[in-house]
């Protein structure tokens, strides 16, 4: 297949691309839920992203913290953005972080107003903010301005055989064209740890990529109460057919296809070297390693499901395929993309990875994703310790 | 082109994964191997469901097995060819 050379997405002010146009009203934290919800109750075209945290976080935990809110922010998906906390301090270093990438964004503090008056006061920028964004047109945009992020959840044996591959054959095909690539899951890739490490572009992106996770597993070693071989396979995995964590590693880094990645990522670290594939230190928790990939500037992901998980995103288009005949048909309105007649051998690995090409072009030119369209606005902080 | 039963994802792997609900006990098997597109045969001795992993060479106790081209873990009891491969007679290395 020719790979279409463009998509149609929304040009931000500082050169990124957006493939959705999202007016976000953001609360720094929980007790803010409340009013941020109230604003985008109120004003139609923007939608609130609750979560759980922010209070009393401190260390590494709180620069996660913040560095999650700031990238959510200034994700090209948003186009303008409305953030509302309790204190001025926090949600200030929020905004004017925001503010660099040249997007309206303004901030309400809610002590002293109360939530009647910041809900009022807040209301009337976001009716501008989605009036202003309501005339935004998406434009042709070469595909290298795609930042697509990847990972699997719900795995069984199609997913090493279908799903997975197939995302590793639009790799191939679209890292040459320039896009920025991300894949996480530390976890996941115990057992083929080493094997990953060789996929370095260069001794550094090599060493960092074992620190990282030797440092996962330092961390699992000290907290956990067996080796993992209980846990890992899940009782769900063995009874699919897998027998080894590393055959499951092995399975999952399926995704890459034959990609050397050029650095390693801290979570929600925005990437700094150019397109190309880069590694991120996440969660194997869906809903926390998208929200940090999110975070980091990715504007489309790609999911690969066996058994089904339902997983969407507040701000990035999810597209789901699978391998798996079975939740093809019964899961239907989750998955996107059906690949499982791979298994049949009626579809090559070629043909699966220009499908999912096609697919993924559509979804970042518009068309509402499978999770879009059920709701699914998944938002997911990760937590490295507890607040004081 | 014949149905396919199993698929081997390497050239160089020594397990392959069934892909129809079941294989029954002497069922002449038809394998896929992806890399390459070539096809083989097999005789399987178990019953295998979906999923599951089949014996594509006679293992010894120590051996290694190979899938996605990759050392997944080792033999801890001997395994014939179109055997069942799973947790009874593999175990992970990691550990």
């Amino acid at each position: 297949m020719k790979i279409p050379k463009s998509f149609l997405g929304y040009k931000r002010e500082n050169g990124r691309v957006g493939t959705r146009n999202h007016v976000v009203i953001l609360p720094v934290d929980d007790i803010s839920n409340a009013c941020a919800e109230a604003v985008a109750n109120n004003i139609k075209g923007t939608f609130a992203i609750p979560h759980a945290y922010g209070r009393l976080q401190f260390g590494a935990d709180l620069e996660l913290f913040f560095d999650t809110m700031i990238g959510t922010g200034k994700n090209p998906n948003v186009a303008a953005c409305v953030v509302i906390g309790i204190e001025p301090k926090w949600t200030k270093r929020i905004v004017d972080a925001i503010a660099t990438t040249g997007k309206p964004v303004e901030g309400f503090s809610i002590e002293g107003a109360g939530d009647i008056k910041t809900i009022m006061t807040a209301s009337k920028k976001a009716q501008e903010f989605s009036q202003w964004a309501s005339e935004k047109q998406r434009e042709e945009c070469p595909l290298s301005d795609l930042w697509i992020s990847v990972k699997c959840g719900e795995s069984d044996t199609t997913s090493g055989m279908a799903a997975n591959p197939a995302v590793g054959n639009l790799m191939d095909k679209l890292e040459p064209l320039g896009v920025h690539l991300c894949f996480g899951e530390t976890s996941e890739l115990t057992g083929a740890e080493k094997v990953c490490a060789t996929r370095g572009s260069t001794p550094e992106a090599q060493k960092k990529f074992m620190k990282t996770w030797s440092d996962y597993n330092d961390f699992i070693l000290k907290e956990a109460t067996n080796d993992l071989s209980e846990s890992q396979p899940t009782a769900g995995n063995i009874a699919g057919g897998l027998t080894t964590i590393e055959e499951k590693a092995f399975g999952n880094f399926q995704k890459i296809g034959s990609r050397k990645f050029i650095d390693v990522l801290t979570p929600a670290e925005e990437p700094k070297k150019g397109p190309g594939l880069y590694f991120m230190d996440t969660s194997s928790a869906a809903g926390e390693c998208l929200t940090l990939q999110a975070a980091a500037g990715f504007n489309i992901h790609l999911f690969p499901t066996g058994q089904g998980n339902i997983i969407g995103n507040a701000i990035e288009p999810v597209v789901k395929l699978t391998g798996n005949p079975s939740t093809a048909v019964n899961m239907k309105e989750h998955i996107d993309l059906d690949v499982s007649k791979i298994l049949k051998r009626e579809m090559n690995m070629d043909q699966a990875g220009d499908e999912l090409i096609k697919t993924t072009i559509r979804a970042a030119s518009g068309r509402l994703t499978c999770a879009e369209v059920l709701g699914h606005k998944e938002f997911i902080m990760t937590k490295l310790f507890r607040s004081a | 082109m014949a149905n396919t039963d199993i698929i081997i994802h390497d050239e160089k792997d020594n397990v392959g994964v069934v892909v129809i609900e079941k294989i029954t006990p002497n069922q002449e098997c038809n394998c896929w191997i992806m890399e390459n597109d070539k096809s083989v045969k097999i005789q399987s001795k178990n019953e295998i469901l979906l999923g599951h992993k089949i014996a594509m060479i006679d293992f010894k106790e120590g051996d290694t097995i190979l899938k996605y081209g990759h050392d997944i873990g080792k033999v801890v009891k001997d395994i014939k060819k179109g055997e069942h491969v799973h947790v009874h007679n593999v175990k992970t290395k990691k550990w």
